[in-house]
């Protein structure tokens, strides 16, 4: 009896959430197969990878990353170099100096940079903030205030914080919202739910289910990505259907990997290739496991996952 | 087709005889189909019910045994051959996985003498421990190339044995292959060889050898004649090579093959796979790092590489340890003292449990504070913190019980201890427990202790 392909359909197909205006935008999801199972179906939209830069410039940055940006003297500047880069879809800007334990800055500053940044680039792009609940939740919503008209992800609400971000994003400025959860599917599908009930309109919801360093209790990260994807395209969960975002290099560049020195380590070898691959082999696992973006920092990782994505579809 | 309790049920003598340890032949009939139990447990099943049911609840993908292993890979291990396969679910979460997937390093005829003895002298470079896992390349690949001759082909595949792995002996030529074998089959290497053009004649020698054979196809319907072909003849000791066309047919293959053996039961396809990522991104050690991070995850069972770095193995082994524990069982790490930054007796001390996570994220702080210090790690059952101290298996007790055990009043001279911040509550009975100690309670969160031991230290207290 000769092989037959028995294809997996599915009646759910994950929501497509544009980022940025004009034909500058990306479209995040819209997926109707486990990732890249085009043979199941013809996939509508494929993964994205998103580029971090921060608020600090390139002080804490490594200096493989430093060279990357060599004669940017401003966070504009870089941002005007990270989005010619091949490979990138959408621009991350990461407001880190807000963090009330490290180097607080006033959230007028802050909001100060995001709008350079958003006037100086023509790009689809994503704001993070501290990660700070209370700071993120004025942070946020002063940055989705002032970015009006740009369509952009801001990230994250929590559970503690989603009612300011998510009616100020969400609701008073008409920006897309990233909501934040832990590893853990039920707390993904409890803050959807919240938000819904806020009245978000779950068409401009994107997920953030957790992210970690491969290695590095990867495990509950498979786990939350394989359970929410078969939730969501399996069973039709309305809650889940949002499409998938994980941030991946502020998970990969600190770990001991990508940091020991070689003088520390020498049978290691090079510390740049390790972070690259480090944070190649873990934005990987992610998409195969049914994150629809990815956000990345070193070029070489960018060209590699998009050549990937590119080879699969 | 897997059966159903109420289908075993009826072919079962029916006579609640207890003898299999049951009470009643239904209870032994729900058992034997969530494969708790096996049929012949029973005494009074017919022969041709045996039969029926043996075939029917025969696991849907084999386990196939090839190489020897270098390196027990943990402490519990003691098998001497590698399990490929035996996989019964497609998703981590559903079970567990069970065999995990393998790595090999390439050498070929068509490489020079220099090229070969540093690849394989490369192959030992790769060895360390992780969370109690021994991590090194497992296998080698040995390419017999274009027109490669058979003195030659056996002359590598010497060479390569030599460096101490069991090898892959990628071959289309059977005069090539028989050579190879001819040297190295007792050291059960996988003669992957067979396509639909010559698989009669390699599963021949592949038999005679008593050695597993992998098998090729341009599709996956070719693949599976070729298989259904072999297992006719006879042979059902098999790797499905997942071939070399594109990453694409590739991936495409590794599901299609995985989702008809354990979703559809087509136990044609129920066999463990080969894929190499060294030929599909040839020279590109991103993409292969990408690619063996792909095919780690979706269905690889052994994965080939051009070479293997440090940096392709550190995230790729570490990727393989998550995607294989027991979604059921916590990963721990052995009790002890681990010294941090240059710790020694000296440095001051602090405890967490024995739950790798925890155990991660707090030695991952530790080494940014820069300060020397050492992390005291007591059984606690595997669980976090609070979990860990609500059952009662992370109290002043069992911290002070450790002390004592592991004779760390001998081992350590300092006698500051640092509590967990979400334990303080330990402390007044610790300082009971614990005479001559100064108990300290940290912070509650693992990011805090970076300030905290930079404090600690300026403060002349660390």
């Amino acid at each position: 009896m000769p092989f037959t392909k028995k294809l997996q359909k599915f009646n759910a197909t994950i929501r497509t959430v544009e980022v940025g205006t004009g034909d500058k935008t990306t479209k995040l999801g819209g997926g109707n197969t486990l990732p890249f199972y085009t043979f199941d179906a013809p996939t509508a939209n494929t993964a994205k990878i998103g580029i971090e830069i921060s608020d600090l410039g390139l002080a804490h940055e490594p200096d493989c990353i430093k060279e990357v940006y060599a004669g940017c003297e401003t966070v504009a500047d870089m941002a005007k170099k990270a989005i010619t880069i091949e490979g990138v879809d959408f621009l991350c800007l990461k407001l880190e100096g807000g963090d009330p334990n490290g180097e607080n800055r006033p959230v007028e500053e802050l909001v100060a940079v995001a709008k350079e940044v958003a006037d100086a680039v023509d790009f689809p792009i994503v704001v993070e903030g501290c990660k700070n609940v209370e700071k993120d939740a004025e942070l946020l919503s002063k940055v989705a205030e002032a970015l009006q008209g740009k369509n952009v992800l801001l990230m994250s609400a929590k559970e503690e914080n989603y009612k300011n971000i998510g009616a100020a994003a969400g609701l008073a400025y008409n920006q897309l919202v990233g909501a934040e959860s832990a590893v853990d599917i039920n707390l993904a599908k409890q803050l959807n739910v919240l938000l819904k009930q806020l009245g978000v309109d779950s068409g401009k919801v994107v997920m953030n289910v957790g992210s970690s360093a491969a290695g590095y209790g990867f495990d509950y990260l498979i786990s939350t990505l394989d359970r929410v994807k078969a939730a969501a395209l399996g069973q039709n969960d309305d809650s889940l259907l949002m499409p998938i975002i994980t941030p991946v290099a502020s998970e990969t560049w600190s770990v001991k990997e990508s940091t020991a020195t070689e003088e520390d380590m020498p049978e290691w070898g090079s510390v740049v290739e390790r972070a690259i691959d480090m944070e190649i082999e873990t934005a990987v696992a992610c998409l195969a496991c049914g994150t629809d973006a990815v956000i990345l920092k070193h070029p070489t990782s960018i060209a590699t996952v998009s050549k990937m994505i590119s080879a699969l579809s | 087709m897997a059966l159903t309790g109420i289908q075993i049920f009826k072919l079962t003598p029916k006579k609640n005889c207890k003898e299999c340890g049951c009470p009643t032949c239904m209870a032994f009939s729900m058992k034997v189909a969530q494969g708790a139990m096996t049929i012949d447990q029973c005494p009074h099943m017919s022969e041709e019910a045996v039969a029926t049911l043996s075939e029917a609840s025969a696991p849907p993908m084999k386990t196939i045994k090839a190489g020897f292993k270098a390196f027990a890979d943990n402490k519990n291990d003691s098998e001497k051959e590698f399990a490929l396969g035996g996989e019964t679910v497609l998703f981590r979460h559903e079970k567990t996985f069970v065999n995990k997937t393998r790595y090999a390093v390439s050498v070929c005829t068509c490489m020079d003498d220099a090229a070969v003895d540093a690849r394989l002298a490369s192959v030992a470079a790769i060895d360390y421990d992780r969370i109690g896992d021994r991590m090194y390349v497992e296998f080698i690949a040995v390419d017999c190339g274009e027109g490669a001759a058979p003195d030659a082909y056996a002359a590598l595949v010497k060479k390569a044995d030599g460096a101490g792995r069991p090898l892959i002996l990628n071959v289309k030529d059977e005069a090539c292959a028989k050579a190879a074998l001819d040297v190295c089959k007792d050291k059960k290497p996988i003669l992957n060889a067979a396509d639909a053009s010559n698989y009669e004649a390699m599963s021949k020698l592949a038999a005679d050898a008593s050695v597993v054979l992998g098998v090729t196809g341009a599709s996956a319907e070719e693949l599976y004649d070729t298989v259904a072909a072999l297992e006719k003849a006879g042979n059902k000791n098999l790797i499905l090579d997942l071939g070399t066309a594109s990453v694409k047919d590739a991936f495409e293959k590794a599901v299609l093959v995985r989702r008809a053996a354990l979703k559809d039961n087509d136990r044609t396809f129920g066999y463990p796979s080969i894929v190499n990522v060294g030929k599909l991104a040839s020279g590109d050690s991103h993409m292969q790092a990408a690619l063996a991070a792909l095919f780690t995850m979706k269905y690889g069972s052994v994965v080939v590489m051009e070479e293997m770095s440090y940096a392709q193995a550190l995230p790729l082994y570490g990727l393989r340890q998550n995607l294989f524990t027991d979604p059921q069982k916590a990963p721990r790490i052995d009790p002890g003292i681990y010294p941090i930054n240059g710790g020694d007796e000296n440095s001051v001390c602090l405890t967490t449990v024995d739950f790798a996570l925890t155990y991660f994220l707090v030695s991952g702080e530790l080494e940014r504070s820069g300060v020397p210090c050492n992390l005291l790690i007591s059984d606690a059952g595997g669980l976090s913190v609070l979990t860990s101290w609500a059952a009662g298996k992370f109290s002043s007790g069992s911290i002070a019980k450790y002390i004592q055990e592991f004779e760390i009043e001998n081992k350590i001279k300092n006698r500051t201890l640092i509590l967990p911040g979400k334990v303080a509550v330990l402390k007044g009975d610790l300082e009971a427990k614990l005479p001559g100690w100064n108990i300290v309670v940290g912070p509650t969160e693992a990011v805090q202790l970076v300030k905290f031991l930079k404090d600690m230290q300026a403060g002349g207290q660390a």
